[in-house]
């Protein structure tokens, strides 16, 4: 989450004053991001450095300055704004990582690993839909939050049915068959990146 | 408390000798009232099975079926039929509204097999689809209706009279995915209203409305979610990970 184009676009419908702009941030990005008022000042001081925005008074105390955007902040709002996200590495790698060792311990029912992973990304799944179920309609800033963590845990929760119905075609194998350079291999991917 | 619904050690077997299916095997399952229970599971896992046995739309091989405190088994079939008619609403994929009805018919109609006089049917069915927000199109015909609008007719259905459990297979068709979430919305008001729910579901997002998640395999129960405390804000929700 970039505060600095988020304070952008709240400076790009009219000038502000700091606290303003913590309110309104909180209350846009669903009150999921708690911004201190410090880092708003610190991320402030930094855009005017970078000419994205000016304050109307150069002397005043820090809560008496107004900002306003620049043209040059303006473009850079609209850059960030159709710029792909950085692609951080999921967080259901690691639930790939347990499949595939899964495979390789005796006694193991990689089934029963898949099903304790449905069963908590499910639940997950519940509390967000228990806080949209209980929010205003009006409030899509919440939804599109909410909506987003549920389809990511969706996401992971087709990959676990996908699995299921892999290793179910595949003919059982011995433990000692296994080979285990698949795991060292994924592995070695993840310390790669 | 008697449980809305209850199978108690539920098999059901098609077929026999070499050809023999066990589609369900030995299910524990109760639902009270005002509670949203969604089944989950593959393709094959039994769950439409236990839909239909609990609604009595098919019969269990072995085991036990209650519907209020009443075994299905232990009651005549004329009064299974009437149990059907008057406690068990079911929605259906595919909508199944008649469509040679209007909206409003095709939710008082149960109630008239039932043999409720035609004024008493439409004050009952004009009060579901009130609740349903489908009221206005009362004199509407299916086909004059949304895909949206068609399904809260289907839900009214399902609710109307005194109804105290709905069940329903895969209720949201082919409705996109903020429609489907009006139809899990409506489904869970009508359960918070007093009635016990089964939603049959393969889409966990879906699911996720249910007060329980059960998980089906092979025709077994194997799992299970635990109620969620449930977060006050999506903040606490984030802490919690």
């Amino acid at each position: 989450m970039s505060v600095r184009h988020a304070l952008l676009a709240l400076l790009n419908e009219e000038p502000k004053y700091g606290l303003r702009l913590q309110n309104e941030f909180e209350a846009r990005t669903g009150e999921v991001w708690p911004l201190n008022v410090g880092q708003v000042y610190t991320t402030l001081q930094r855009l005017e450095r970078d000419g994205l925005v000016v304050t109307d008074d150069g002397e005043n105390e820090r809560s008496q300055k107004r900002y306003r955007i620049t043209s040059d902040g303006a473009r850079e709002l609209r850059n960030w704004l159709v710029t792909p996200p950085d692609l951080v590495p999921p967080p259901r790698d690691e639930l790939v990582i347990k499949a595939l060792v899964a495979l390789q311990v005796p006694g193991i029912d990689i089934h029963e690993v898949l099903q304790a992973h449905r069963r908590h990304a499910i639940e997950e799944m519940q509390r967000y839909t228990k806080i949209k179920a209980s929010a205003d309609a009006g409030d899509v800033a919440l939804a599109l939050v909410a909506d987003a963590q549920l389809f990511r845990l969706d996401a992971t929760v087709r990959w676990l049915d996908a699995a299921d119905v892999r290793l179910k075609q595949l003919p059982p194998r011995a433990p000692a068959d296994a080979p285990a350079a698949d795991v060292e291999s994924v592995q070695t991917m993840e310390v790669s990146r | 408390m008697t449980s809305a619904l209850e199978l108690r050690q539920v098999s059901k077997v098609y077929g026999s000798g070499p050809t023999e299916v066990h589609a369900l095997r030995d299910i524990d399952l109760s639902v009270q009232r005002s509670e949203l229970v969604a089944v989950m599971g593959p393709s094959g896992s039994g769950k439409s099975t236990l839909l239909t046995i609990a609604g009595s739309l098919e019969h269990a091989t072995s085991g036990h079926v209650l519907v209020d405190g009443v075994d299905l088994a232990s009651v005549s079939h004329s009064d299974r039929a009437r149990m059907r008619r008057r406690s068990i609403g079911y929605v259906f994929q595919d909508f199944n509204l008649l469509p040679g009805l209007t909206a409003l018919e095709n939710v008082t109609m149960p109630l008239e097999l039932d043999g409720v006089s035609s004024k008493g049917a439409r004050e009952a069915g004009l009060e579901a689809m009130e609740e349903l927000d489908v009221a206005e199109r009362a004199d509407r015909y299916p086909d004059e209706l949304s895909g949206g609008e068609r399904q809260r007719v289907a839900i009214a259905r399902a609710i109307v009279g005194e109804r105290g459990l709905l069940l329903a297979d895969e209720p949201t068709g082919a409705l996109d995915s903020v429609n489907g979430e009006a139809v899990m919305r409506l489904l869970r008001a009508a359960t918070q209203r007093g009635v016990a729910g089964v939603v049959v579901t393969h889409e966990a997002q879906l699911a996720s409305w249910a007060d329980r998640v059960v998980f089906l395999r092979d025709g077994h129960v194997v799992d299970q979610t635990v109620a969620p405390a449930g977060p006050e804000s999506l903040l606490a929700a984030a802490a919690q990970r």
